[in-house]
């Protein structure tokens, strides 16, 4: 239905209405429940092909597509992005990224436009900016003339309709002052949103910015199946609106209580509590764990919402917060993980890094081109 | 028709493209997982998405915006999809890609 019609082929909010009409003209011989393939080129489901890879050892994109049998030469847009992500996820430090694998934004480290430019978002930790920064970027916008400047519902700011030949010396006077990137185009940590707390909110009840900050920077770089968008918020007013986002913390007196799967997107979805625990310590190592859990376990593109649904919240709470033995090997693989995952692309691109991507070949102009 | 080099093979990743720009608009020159060259607008009949900067499988590329995949050999779309893009002739000789173009756009100048 989707490779004739498109329907359900996009956004996918129309995927049950889909199932419905297949069902009704299938009768019976219409299975909802079998595993659906990654793409046209594998008749295998994302689970099988993931359990695959671990279980026979498969480290390279190539050695997945010949021992899975694929049916095409070297996949589609569709399975090269998700095994290339299947393949860092599982071996950190083996596995070399496969750049043409990845789709466009996530190989420029920019979000593309709809008129082929990029925007650009540098990070600023839960949110958090100064005068120094405001001045670096007031001056980038002014010396590109970069047409729009948006603040993002992530508590960013982003530049947009930046050419793509201009991204590196963009990055290059951010990087001046301070900024590294801010993933905004990643299937990996976006951002951690905070409110004041209690540095300066009458009602805030733990340093909620502090651990918003604290999250970011222990989380920033990774890869994960789908986006991960945080918050923390002061206390239960919640003015980093921690409840429909991929993992929230609401700060209490005794405490800081950890939701996860949420949604505000296609779907809206109020999240589940995860539960309460005391220390920021012990706050950050679940939510390390049960973002390790997700990246070892979901599919590619699945959100977080969709994967804890799919297994169930309990197995989650069960794995991540009442296990502690497991809990702190998820974490461990996550710290393991993060020491090949923390580089700044921004600054490796301005060092050099993958120059021909933003350089035209060659530029024929009406002289040469006449001659 | 005018030939005009434009570089090397080694210049284009494999699975990869890189841009050209011309009098007759963006060009994109693509590099199959084969070493096969092709050369088609950069510029999807759809919304205009520059599809040198898809993803290039087998010898089609995924246009980075919706997702509308192209045969790098005959400039149709393929699956449910329908339009094409302009195939640019393209030479490949001792590693260097020249490409093809038109005589009357030049001779316009």
């Amino acid at each position: 239905m989707r490779a004739h019609t498109k329907a359900s082929a996009s956004c996918g909010t129309c995927t049950g209405l889909v199932e419905k009409l297949m069902q009704l003209s299938l009768g019976d011989s219409y299975n909802p429940t079998a595993v659906q393939p990654m793409c046209s080129c594998t008749e295998l489901g994302h689970d099988e092909v993931r359990r695959l890879i671990k279980a026979k050892g498969l480290k390279t994109i190539p050695a997945v597509m010949q021992e899975l049998e694929w049916k095409t030469s070297c996949g589609c847009a569709k399975c090269r992005p998700a095994l290339n992500y299947y393949l860092v996820a599982d071996w950190p430090d083996e596995y070399a990224d496969d750049y043409q694998s990845r789709f466009i934004n996530e190989r420029v480290h920019a979000n593309i436009q709809k008129d082929g430019t990029y925007s650009v978002v540098p990070r600023m930790w839960g949110g958090v900016t100064s005068s120094k920064e405001l001045r670096a970027i007031a001056d980038v916008v002014d010396k590109f003339a970069i047409p729009t400047v948006k603040v993002t519902g992530g508590q960013r700011i982003d530049m947009l309709g930046i050419r793509k030949e201009d991204l590196p010396a963009v990055w290059a006077d951010l990087g001046q002052a301070g900024f590294v990137s801010g993933h905004a185009y990643a299937k990996g940590l976006r951002t951690v949103k905070t409110c004041v707390g209690s540095d300066w909110c009458r009602f805030g009840t733990q340093d909620s910015t502090g651990l918003g900050v604290r999250i970011e920077k222990f989380m920033w770089g990774s890869w994960t199946p789908a986006k991960v968008k945080m918050a923390v918020s002061g206390c239960p007013r919640n003015c980093a609106e921690a409840t429909c986002k991929d993992v929230g913390v609401i700060c209490v007196d005794s405490g800081f209580e950890i939701h996860f799967a949420g949604a505000a997107g296609l779907d809206i979805k109020g999240t589940e509590v995860l539960g309460l625990v005391k220390t920021e310590d012990e706050a950050l190592e679940v939510i390390v764990a049960l973002t390790q859990m997700y990246r070892e376990q979901a599919r590619y593109l699945e959100r977080i919402y969709k994967w804890a649904k799919r297994i169930g919240y309990d197995e989650v709470r069960r794995q991540v917060l009442d296990d502690v033995e497991r809990r702190k090997a998820y974490y461990d693989r996550f710290v393991y993980s993060q020491q090949f995952a923390q580089v700044d692309p921004w600054s490796e691109r301005v060092s050099g890094k993958d120059k021909h991507e933003f350089q035209p070949m060659a530029a024929l102009s009406f002289q040469q081109a006449a001659e | 028709m005018n030939w005009h080099e434009i570089g090397t093979i080694e210049d284009i990743p494999a699975r990869g493209a890189r841009c050209v720009t011309t009098p007759q608009g963006r060009i994109g020159v693509f590099r199959t997982a084969d070493d096969e060259i092709y050369a088609i607008e950069d510029h999807c009949p759809h919304r205009g998405g520059p599809l040198s900067q898809g993803i290039v499988h087998g010898n089609a590329v995924t246009c980075p915006l919706h997702n509308w995949v192209f045969s790098l050999e005959t400039g149709k779309a393929l699956g449910a999809d329908e339009g094409s893009v302009k195939t640019i002739p393209v030479r490949v000789i001792d590693g260097r890609i020249l490409l093809g173009l038109e005589r009357a756009l030049m001779a316009a100048e």
